[in-house]
């Protein structure tokens, strides 16, 4: 494995070993005020590092199904299992970002606190962690202050403090501009290719063509499909999904 | 008249006792707003309300109960702290806690909506969590206790009662301000009240400066 100057990753062990999964999601459901969110919802990451691309309409469940997986939430039924050697934490890019009332600096900081990075090695941590987001010209800025765009290359630097295995990211570019979208692009195959396992929601149809390496589809709770992301765009199996990329699925 | 010194004496008094009430105060009534915006346990609606009812708390009650405990057949007469200074603290404590709690229940409360999830996400402990709400709420909480401070320094009732007004020993702004006034020695009176006046416009000035600061902070 490439030796990271960006990012401060660690060597992994998991990504030699080809078969299993990483995360086994199996009968989830969810249920409120009688409407059931999630139903029945089945898919395997693979412990291969990549990128799992999860598409559906608004209201999907999209957003759900990532707080269930990065624990904040419990399901009403089914169970989520982590393959036994998985390490390092979960990431996780809220659709809205949420930052302290703080200083880019001092939110970064308190992230590597949290995590608890060695103090003396959170400064060159900082510092790699600005230049991958691309926030060094605004350290010292108020964090609530900062651009739709740049609040969420915060909240994405701040994910990936402590070397997490899996990165769950909604939306992550929904305010991003073209160049800033691509550059986010970058760093995030970047991060799969040093070993990370990546599930990121999108309703960027480009987006997930360019960086998908399988893809879910996500509607009304259900999950219709788990494809390689060429079989997807190719001919989807489902014709919710086909409709959904054609700009003509009722929800 | 009174000479210049006795009115420093005055001034003096008030300000130790009322700023080392909400001192107290702050430090019962920070932990307990938090505990009640945080953590769920059986009472805690009942606390809740309860707090907000005694925010409204009468001086003059809160006084007069102290009284009842601190006379000398009352059940903590032994301590001998009727008309004492430390009798006027435990008074403006009582008065000021609820004000504290309370303000500090809404800001943790908010907060803790706002930064619960995303600190659950970074796998925060228990004590992060409340180090870096406390961080978050700091400018809020001050406002909260110069508040504090405001109703402590305004308040007469309580402290007549169970301080007594007594000259060089229990004799605050407040209830200096009265007993000129009712001998008629309106000059004292009205240099005391606009002693007292300024204060007040100190603190909210204070207030002011601090809640523009964190709304430019928070920019949210
Ligand atoms: N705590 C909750 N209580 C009740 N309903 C909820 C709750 N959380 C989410 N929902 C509902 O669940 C459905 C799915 O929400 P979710 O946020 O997961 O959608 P999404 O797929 O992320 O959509 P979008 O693309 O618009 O972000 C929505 O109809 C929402 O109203
Ligand atoms: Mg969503």
């Amino acid at each position: 494995m490439p030796e990271s100057n960006i990012l401060p990753l660690k060597p992994k062990g998991r990504q030699e070993a080809g078969a299993g999964f990483l995360i086994s999601v199996d009968a989830l459901g969810y249920r409120r005020g009688g409407r059931s969110l999630l139903d029945a919802v089945s898919f395997e990451l693979s412990r291969d590092p990549g990128i799992t691309v999860l598409l559906g309409p608004n209201g999907a469940g999209k957003s759900l199904l990532l707080r269930l997986i990065g624990g904040l939430i419990r399901p009403d039924s089914g169970t989520i299992r982590f393959s036994p050697d998985f390490r390092g934490p979960i990431g996780m890019v809220f659709q809205k970002p949420v930052l302290l009332r703080r200083s880019v600096r001092a939110n970064l900081l308190h992230a590597l606190a949290i995590a608890r990075i060695p103090r003396r090695e959170r400064t060159g941590m900082l510092a790699r962690l600005l230049v991958a987001a691309d926030l060094t010209h605004c350290a010292e800025s108020p964090a609530r202050a900062l651009s739709g765009g740049e609040q969420q290359r915060l909240a994405m630097a701040r994910a990936l403090v402590g070397d997490p295995g899996l990165l769950l990211l909604d939306e992550p570019t929904a305010s991003l501009d073209p160049a800033a979208t691509a550059a986010f692009e970058a760093l995030v195959c970047k991060v799969a290719g040093e070993g990370a396992r990546i599930l990121l929601v999108t309703h960027d149809l480009h987006q997930a063509r360019r960086i998908a390496d399988d893809v879910l589809f996500l509607h009304k709770g259900r999950i219709f499909e788990h494809t390689p992301a060429t079989t997807f765009f190719r001919a989807p199996a489902s014709g919710e999904a086909d409709a959904y990329c054609k700009g003509t699925l009722l929800t | 008249m009174l000479p210049g010194s006795q009115l420093m004496e005055i001034v003096a008094l008030s300000l130790k006792v009322s700023v080392t009430a909400v001192l107290l105060a702050a430090l019962i009534g920070i932990p307990l707003g938090a505990l009640l915006a945080i953590r769920r346990f059986p009472g805690r609606t009942t606390l809740t309300v309860l707090v907000n009812a005694l925010m409204g708390l009468p001086p003059v009650v809160v006084g007069l109960g102290l009284y009842l405990l601190l006379s000398r057949s009352g059940p903590l007469g032994v301590l001998q702290l009727l008309y004492t200074p430390t009798a006027m603290i435990i008074a403006q404590t009582i008065l000021v806690t609820p004000v504290i709690a309370s303000f500090s229940q809404q800001i943790f409360s908010d907060l803790h909506h706002e930064y619960d999830e995303m600190l659950r996400a970074m796998r925060a402990s228990r004590w992060q969590t409340v180090l870096t709400l406390i961080h978050e709420a700091r400018h809020a909480l001050i406002t909260a206790i110069l508040a504090g401070l405001g109703r402590a320094l305004s308040e007469i009732g309580a402290v007549m009662i169970v301080g007594g007004n007594i000259n060089h020993a229990t004799r605050v702004m407040t209830t200096a301000i009265a007993l000129e006034t009712s001998k008629g020695n309106l000059r004292l009176a009205v240099s005391l009240g606009l002693i007292l006046l300024a204060l007040s416009f100190a603190i909210n000035l204070a207030l002011h400066f601090l809640r523009s600061r964190l709304e430019r902070a928070a920019h949210a």
